[in-house]
């Protein structure tokens, strides 16, 4: 076995004797060996048959430390405890640590600048964006309508089928819901003023939006976070590309655009959804369907709908872009940018449909 | 193990993509103890071959056997205790982003050895930091606080951190200045000697191969073409490898190495 303490004819203390493989496989148990020998100390190594670089870290520990003896190295192993010696330069390994108070003070006030920053940031991207656009405009050949029509069928067509199954499904739980509620009045044909204003004005365009900063802005995000590490970005920059002109405005230009596209055929979807509910629940036949919607919605709530839309759009987009494009380090950070795309556009989306709801309603489209 | 039996064996190596033949019917032995260069023109798929013996790729077709032990087609658990026997720097360092340097180095010891305590941990991390020629305060930084060459440096560390018998260096000196890169190669050369260890090196760098290298495999053709030392490989005349040892740089590299054996 690995190692006993034998005396020897020599005077003063016995060697501590090591046997067999002085590796990092028993670095635990034969350090505590050999914190549990008393001083003086003498290594013997003699019966050491192969030893690593940590084997050899232990043994010199010892020596540096408790100023232990090394007996019957092999040529091989004095030159591993030279190497060990020659490396052992005091390196830092954990970062400096502060206490408790003063790291959360310093947490605060880091998060604080950092709100700011990016506050002021976004802003100074919203601006990049509008003399880009101004660029454009002023040169419309330069347009990149490739890279749009692309974004097109990313963001748009790609996402129907999603945002329809999406849609109709919710569309059936508004009709279900409604009717349990209303039968209890005999009111189960307001089933359908249910249904039609509340798609068409509210949750058509809602849940597109979300729809679409889970789906796209996350992915505007990811693939500009991306590019800035692998240093695409700086590459277009080089090479005279805008990075803004040739990679977020076709973004932005989808998001606008496809945002009211995918709202209606969502408002379309819900109000199939909850047409196909009440037919078979409760009876009402598709034809008095619409005929009731057409009576009970106005045509201002459509507007409503699909005003909203671009404007969510656009806030989808621009979450999505500045996040991507404010990734400087590593991987961790295109996730950590992603998700806070995702929930940025969301809670702005949410907080602007809330405004728009007040806005609409004073203004009498009620 | 005898002594003998090559440490790396290669039999019949047959890699694609698609329709894209990598390898085809290549073999190639790795002698234990020794450095071994691999060479070859970009796109000749040396990076394909490290992957394949490290078992990340699987061949369309042959034998690959490490450490005596059959790489292909084996489990993950199987597996295991070979990857506990090797180091591998890859090309662009691989280190893990969300972990301080110090931390890269310490993941393959906590793997393996989970019953070592932090202390002895931090002292085995902090001694191969130093090791791989990282300056002092570099173990709390995180990978993308660092320069390339430091990169390169501390995955040098994290490959050597469980002392492994078996070192695979993909292109470890590329990006680096010339000093760096000498005491990079001296720095491997101490190391296998002390440790017995041996190398397998894809390189580009000649000053590398005719520093450190013991024998040089040449890929080209979708095979290994020659293997042999510098002057066995110049005494063939492939056109590959006379334009590659014999051009102005392969001469400046030779003359360096000269020099350096009269000095």
């Amino acid at each position: 076995m690995a190692s006993t303490a034998a005396p020897t004819a020599e005077s003063g203390p016995a060697p501590f004797r090591i046997r067999g493989t002085l590796t990092i496989t028993r670095a635990a148990s034969i350090q505590r060996e050999i914190d549990g020998e008393p001083d003086p100390l003498v290594i013997d190594l003699s019966g050491v048959e192969r030893m690593d670089t940590v084997g050899a870290w232990l043994v010199y520990r010892a020596v540096r430390d408790r100023s232990a003896k090394v007996v019957g190295a092999s040529p091989q192993a004095e030159s591993l405890l030279e190497q060990v010696r020659e490396f052992d330069k005091p390196v830092q390994v954990h970062p400096e640590e502060r206490a408790n108070f003063a790291r959360v003070i310093a947490e605060l006030g880091q998060w604080m600048v950092e709100v700011g920053r990016t506050l002021i940031g976004l802003l100074g991207f919203f601006g990049a964006t509008l003399v880009a656009f101004g660029h454009l405009a002023a040169r419309p050949r330069k347009f990149r309508w490739n890279a749009v029509v692309q974004r097109f069928d990313v963001v748009g067509v790609r996402a129907l089928g999603i945002i329809g199954l999406m849609s109709f499904l919710i569309g059936v739980v508004i009709g279900q819901q409604g009717a349990v509620q209303l039968q209890q009045f005999g009111a189960e044909i307001y089933t359908i003023n249910l249904i039609g204003r509340i798609t068409v004005r509210e949750l058509g365009t809602l849940m597109t939006a979300i729809m679409v900063a889970g789906r796209s802005g996350s992915a505007f995000a990811a693939q500009l976070g991306t590019m800035k590490i692998t240093e695409e970005i700086d590459a277009m920059r080089t090479i005279g590309v805008s990075p803004i002109e040739a990679l977020v405005i076709p973004r932005m230009i989808a998001a606008v655009v496809m945002m009211p596209l995918l709202a209606f055929w969502a408002m379309l979807m819900a109000l199939l959804g909850g047409g196909i509910f009440v037919w078979l629940d409760l009876g009402i036949p598709p034809l008095t369907y619409i005929q009731r919607l057409q009576e009970v919605v106005p045509l201002t709530d459509l507007w409503i709908g699909l005003i909203k839309a671009p404007v969510f759009g656009f806030i989808i987009a621009l979450a999505g872009c500045f996040q991507g494009m404010l990734v400087e380090s590593n991987s961790e950070e295109v996730g950590l940018r992603t998700t806070t795309a995702v929930v940025q556009s969301i809670f702005l989306v949410i907080v602007l449909d809330a405004v728009f709801a007040v806005f609409f309603s004073s203004v009498g489209w009620i | 193990m005898s002594e003998r039996r090559p440490i790396i064996s290669v039999r019949g190596l047959t890699n694609r993509f698609g329709d894209a033949v990598i390898h085809e019917n290549l073999d190639l032995d790795v002698n234990r103890g020794e450095i071994l260069g691999v060479v070859g023109g970009s796109g000749t798929g040396k990076s394909v071959l490290m992957r394949s013996i490290i078992g990340l790729q699987t061949p369309a077709e042959g034998h690959i056997e490490v450490l005596g032990e059959n790489m292909v087609g084996r489990s993950e658990d199987e597996a295991k205790n070979i990857r506990r026997r090797w180091g591998i720097l890859f090309q662009n360092g691989a280190l893990f982003s969300t972990l301080t340097v110090a931390e890269n180095v310490e993941v393959p010891i906590r793997e393996y050895f989970p019953y070592i305590r932090p202390p002895l941990l931090d002292e085995i991390a902090s001694y191969k930091i130093a090791m791989g020629g990282l300056p002092a305060d570099a173990g709390p930084k995180y990978p993308a606080e660092l320069s390339g060459g430091m990169v390169k440096r501390a995955g040098l560390a994290r490959a050597l951190a469980l002392d492994p018998e078996l070192l695979f260096l993909d292109e470890p000196t590329a990006g680096l200045d010339p000093i760096s890169a000498a005491a990079f190669d001296d720095l491997i050369l101490g190391l296998q000697k002390r440790l017995d260890l041996t190398v397998f090196l894809i390189t580009h760098d000649l000053d590398t191969l005719y520093a450190i290298c013991d024998r040089v495999a040449v890929i080209a053709d979708r095979k290994v073409i020659a293997v042999g030392t510098i002057p066995e490989l110049l005494a063939l005349d492939h056109p590959w490898i006379q334009e590659y040892f014999n051009g102005p740089r392969g001469r400046a590299a030779a003359d360096t190495a000269k020099e350096h054996a009269e000095a």
